[in-house]
């Protein structure tokens, strides 16, 4: 596998520009002559689609939702992050780029965390134009507040939906192209494999939800923009739905797998109750701008939280991170609730959790204000927990959130399969081993709105437009392999129901895979997922029949992937011997019980490739170069 | 805690379909009323049956992929609830409750308890947008916008296209879905330059889609999950009236007399 990460040459801050100004460009008549694939219509998907049909290009855009408008994007709560410096408090492209490359924990590539930040101005500017609703001062302009890892406030929000309003605003873009005839629309399809010819990404076989019926779609290239991985852990933040097959399925064809184990889990989101629970729900990071992280100084302290005097409160965020405070990074903020908890601190039923008190603010600002501001988390919080927020503190603890890693690309967004380009939370490549807050619809919609229009030319103008079809082999050989395994699925007739093994394996991960793990423990847990994807091939359940809407079945075939992904990231993480941002391994860490990175040994990216159903993948490395920045150990005191 | 369920159970869009019955207890109070459905599609499965579809994703509210008839009600009933949102300890202990999909003419049964939305789409599609490419765009504070426009454009643009107002409208229109993409344009200077056509093609699109007519029986704004008000409406009849004002200029420059 060859890893050419195509960073253009030149300093730092011109490196886009040069790229922009050199690359390849297509003639109008030419791009209407080529037809490309997007599946996904998140907001990397959604902006993808609407940008390329706007530049002439046919697109075919799938999703497996009944409608491009319900993609995950549409639950970010927070903000998107910019560099407007519209407050006058310091910011520019330089802090939010080194913001995200010390919050990764200098692990991320710097070439495109600085492209990052340099077209996050341009999107705020696009959203506002396309109707985007964001909040706004009494005399009209643009309001900000912080999310953690940064000392500035440049983060952009629409009350607690932003990533609602932001996808649809994309969804509107793409709304209008298919009204214009340059984007066909799939939902309700369920990307099942991508089809390679001639060594190029040429096509996709999916299923059609609704009858059941496998379909193979021909063009150009493909994008995948399909999301994140986080539901391995059965329970997460993310959507029900959420899924790695797409992702998954081209690593199976070639495609290099980066940074698996990279996995962020978030700090604030309301605890795990009981067995029958199906999701985790957050309560967003924006909350630890008003709010104050403590647990009762006394250890199993069961009283009331309101009639726990200010001095017995240990506002443990605050005394050992004076300087960021509640604002640290995640991966600071969920170690340290583990660590309460875990040495007997934690409040509530379970003894997992930590309070998360707005009194304080409620006290300085009126409660008004922080009505306006997260009206909408509390009244998710009440419904959720029966709770009233205002009145007693809500209890948080951390949850699996958003996988860092992905498909490896370049700086092109091209994955190691030609043709192929991944965008959004599908690719590894702008926040190394940890993720800041804000920063996640900031890079969906640069890779969307202004990477991949601009770099995808340079591939097409080699590709000779429509000279694949679908009556190529390689179409029929993935339709049959297709085939042949979800009739695998449906004669296993076994006894035990699809959530079943879903949660036995999220079970595995949380423990042995999640915020803290170690050598005996992952490879424990490489023993143990094995068995259980053995048990699922030989055990699983999947009622009713293929050809019809059977949603046992999209379930099976994604819980089957989950169970090989589950066991490359415990590899991952087994391999990476020391701890670097979400990445945790206790082997390695400070006195100060903070993350110990090994830049000697592991200042690279583990790319991994897929070598057959029946022999062990091979961990490749692309070395991480830094140019304009020094890795030091990172520090939010 | 128990309940007795009477769920609509149909294979396909060309099955009749008809009401079953189902018993579950052990449940718990704290569950979400899909993770209640999810408890018994688990049973019906280790059963041999085939489970009770309905769609869902994010449930946390926002997608608006859940929705169905809870005794009559959308989404059960609960003020400013999704039906994924809807916690059990909301029904008593021992209660009774009849399932349903959407029932629209517009939202076609496809099995069980799911609906097709696509009608939905395509009233967007006919001109829920503002026209502006990818690169157009100048800076985000050189256009200024109230406060106040802000939180109400927000207001509306908070819909979540769940079509909870066509299944408790007793015509079956989806006039508050349509206009709250219209006011939340129409109140932003960046919406005003395609208002007109706006509007009108997209009246147009949902005529031509199975909605019916809006009477002002106004059960749209009770059932919304978000809360949207029917000022809503009056805002795009405003606009619809406004469009065709005499001494419009369309396209061409030519005035409508
Ligand atoms: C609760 C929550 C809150 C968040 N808040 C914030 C925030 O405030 N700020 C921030 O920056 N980030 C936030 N994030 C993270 C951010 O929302 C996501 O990382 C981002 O939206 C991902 O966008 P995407 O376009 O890459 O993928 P997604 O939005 O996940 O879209 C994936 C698309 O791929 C399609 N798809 C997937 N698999 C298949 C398949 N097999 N076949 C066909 N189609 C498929 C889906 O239908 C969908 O259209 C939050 C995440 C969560 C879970
Ligand atoms: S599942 Fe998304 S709104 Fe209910």
């Amino acid at each position: 596998m060859k890893l050419d990460a195509h960073i253009p040459s030149g300093p730092l801050e011109q490196k886009w520009t040069n790229y922009v100004e050199h690359v390849k460009l297509l003639s109008p008549a030419n791009k209407r002559k080529h037809t490309v694939i997007i599946v996904g219509t998140g907001l990397a998907g959604a902006s993808a689609a609407a940008t390329m049909a706007e530049l002439g290009y046919n697109v075919k855009s799938f999703c497996y939702q009944d409608s491009a408008r319900r993609a995950h994007s549409i639950a970010a709560q927070g903000g998107i992050n910019a560099t407007k410096n519209y407050q006058n408090d310091g910011d520019s492209v330089w802090r939010l780029f080194y913001d995200t490359i010390k919050g990764g924990d200098f692990r991320g590539r710097e070439a495109n965390t600085y492209r990052l930040a340099e077209l996050s101005s341009n999107i705020i500017d696009q959203c506002v134009a396309q109707g985007v609703p964001f909040a706004r001062e009494y005399s009209g302009y643009l309001r900000n507040r912080s999310f953690g890892g940064a000392l500035v406030s440049r983060t952009f929000y629409a009350r607690g939906a932003t990533g609602q309003q932001l996808l649809l605003g994309a969804y509107s873009a793409l709304s209008r192209q298919v009204a214009a005839g340059k984007i066909e629309l799939h939902p309700r399809t369920d990307m099942q494999d991508l089809v390679v010819v001639d060594g190029k990404a040429r096509g996709i076989i999916v299923r059609n939800m609704l009858t059941g019926e496998l379909e193979a779609y021909a063009a150009d290239a493909v994008i995948l923009a399909t999301g994140g991985y986080v539901n391995v852990y059965y329970l997460s933040t993310n959507a029900m739905g959420s899924n790695a097959t797409a992702a998954w399925r081209a690593y199976r064809r070639g495609a290099g797998f980066a940074n698996p184990c990279y996995m962020q889990i978030h700090p604030t989101c309301i605890p795990h109750t009981g067995d029958y629970q199906s999701k985790l729900t957050l309560m967003s990071e924006s909350l630890r701008n008003d709010g104050r992280i403590w647990v009762p100084r006394k250890k199993h302290d069961t009283r009331d939280p309101n009639s726990i005097p200010e001095s017995e409160r240990y506002y443990y965020l605050e005394e050992k991170y004076p300087a960021y405070g509640n604002m640290v990074p995640r991966d600071v903020a969920s170690r340290n609730a583990k660590y309460m908890c875990d040495e007997g601190y934690g409040v509530g039923p379970t003894g997992r959790g930590v309070y998360l008190d707005l009194r304080d603010a409620i006290k300085r600002l009126g409660k008004d204000v922080i009505v306006e501001r997260y009206g909408n988390l509390f009244d998710m919080y009440e419904r959720i927990t029966g709770e009233n927020a205002y009145e007693t503190p809500m209890r948080i603890y951390p949850a699996p959130h958003y996988s860092m890693g992905g498909l490896w690309v370049d700086y092109e967004l091209m994955s190691t399969i030609p043709g192929l380009f991944v965008l959004g939370e599908a690719n590894f490549s702008d926040h190394g081993a940890n993720r800041l807050g804000a920063s996640a619809l900031m890079q969906g919609l640069a890779d969307g709105y202004f990477i991949i229009p601009n770099t995808i030319g340079q591939y097409l103008a080699g590709i000779k437009s429509g000279d694949v079809t679908t009556d190529a082999d390689e179409f029929k050989e993935a339709e049959d392999a297709v085939q042949k395994r979800l009739d695998k699925i449906m004669a296993v007739k076994g006894t035990k129901t699809v959530d079943t093994f879903h949660r036995e394996l999220g079970k595995i991960m949380w423990d042995k895979v999640g915020m803290s793990r170690n050598e005996a423990g992952l490879k424990d847990a490489i023993k143990q997922i094995q068995e259980l994807r053995a048990e699922f091939w030989d055990n699983v359940r999947v009622p009713g029949d293929q050809h019809n809407i059977n949603q046992e079945l999209e379930k099976a075939g994604r819980v089957a992937d989950f169970l090989e992904l589950g066991e490359l990231i415990a590899r991952d993480a087994l391999a990476r011997d020391e701890s670097a941002g979400g990445h945790f391994r206790e082997e390695h860490q400070t006195e100060g019980g903070e993350a110990l990175r090994d830049d000697e040994h592991f200042q690279h990216v583990a790319v991994w490739e897929f070598t057959g159903e029946d022999s062990e993948p091979v961990r490749h490395i692309e070395p991480l170069e830094f140019e304009r920045v020094t890795p030091t150990q990172r520090s939010y005191k | 805690m128990k309940l007795t369920l009477h769920i609509w159970r149909q294979k396909s869009p060309d099955d009749k379909g008809g009401f079953k019955t189902y018993h579950v207890d052990n449940l718990n109070r704290d569950m979400s009323f899909l993770e209640m459905l999810d408890v018994l599609n688990q049973q019906l499965i280790e059963k041999g049956e085939e489970p009770v579809a309905f769609e869902n994703d994010c449930r946390e509210g926002i997608c608006g992929m859940c929705g169905m008839m809870i005794n009559g009600l959308a989404h059960g009933g609960m003020k400013g609830s999704t039906t994924c949102q809807l916690p059990l300890r909301y029904f008593k202990d021992g209660a009774e409750l009849t399932i349903e999909p959407w029932r629209s003419k517009a939202f076609p049964v496809l099995k069980d308890l799911i609906v097709d939305r696509s009608a939905f789409d395509r009233i967007i599609q006919a001109g829920g947008y503002i026209s502006v490419n990818t690169g157009n765009a100048p800076d985000a504070n050189s256009t200024l916008i109230s406060r106040d426009t802000a939180e109400l454009a927000m207001d509306y643009a908070e819909c979540i296209g769940c079509g909870a107002c066509v299944a408790a409208c007793p015509n079956g229109a989806a006039m508050l879905f349509m206009s709250a993409k219209i006011a939340h344009f129409s109140l932003l200077p960046q919406g005003q330059v395609e208002a007109d056509r706006r509007v009108k093609s997209m009246v147009q699109q949902m005529q031509q889609e199975a909605f019916g007519a809006c009477t002002n029986y106004a059960e749209c704004e009770v059932a919304c999950p978000k809360e949207i008000s029917i000022s809503a409406i009056a805002r795009m009849n405003h606009d619809y009236l406004k469009a065709f004002w005499p001494g419009k200029v369309v396209g061409g420059g030519k005035h409508v007399a």
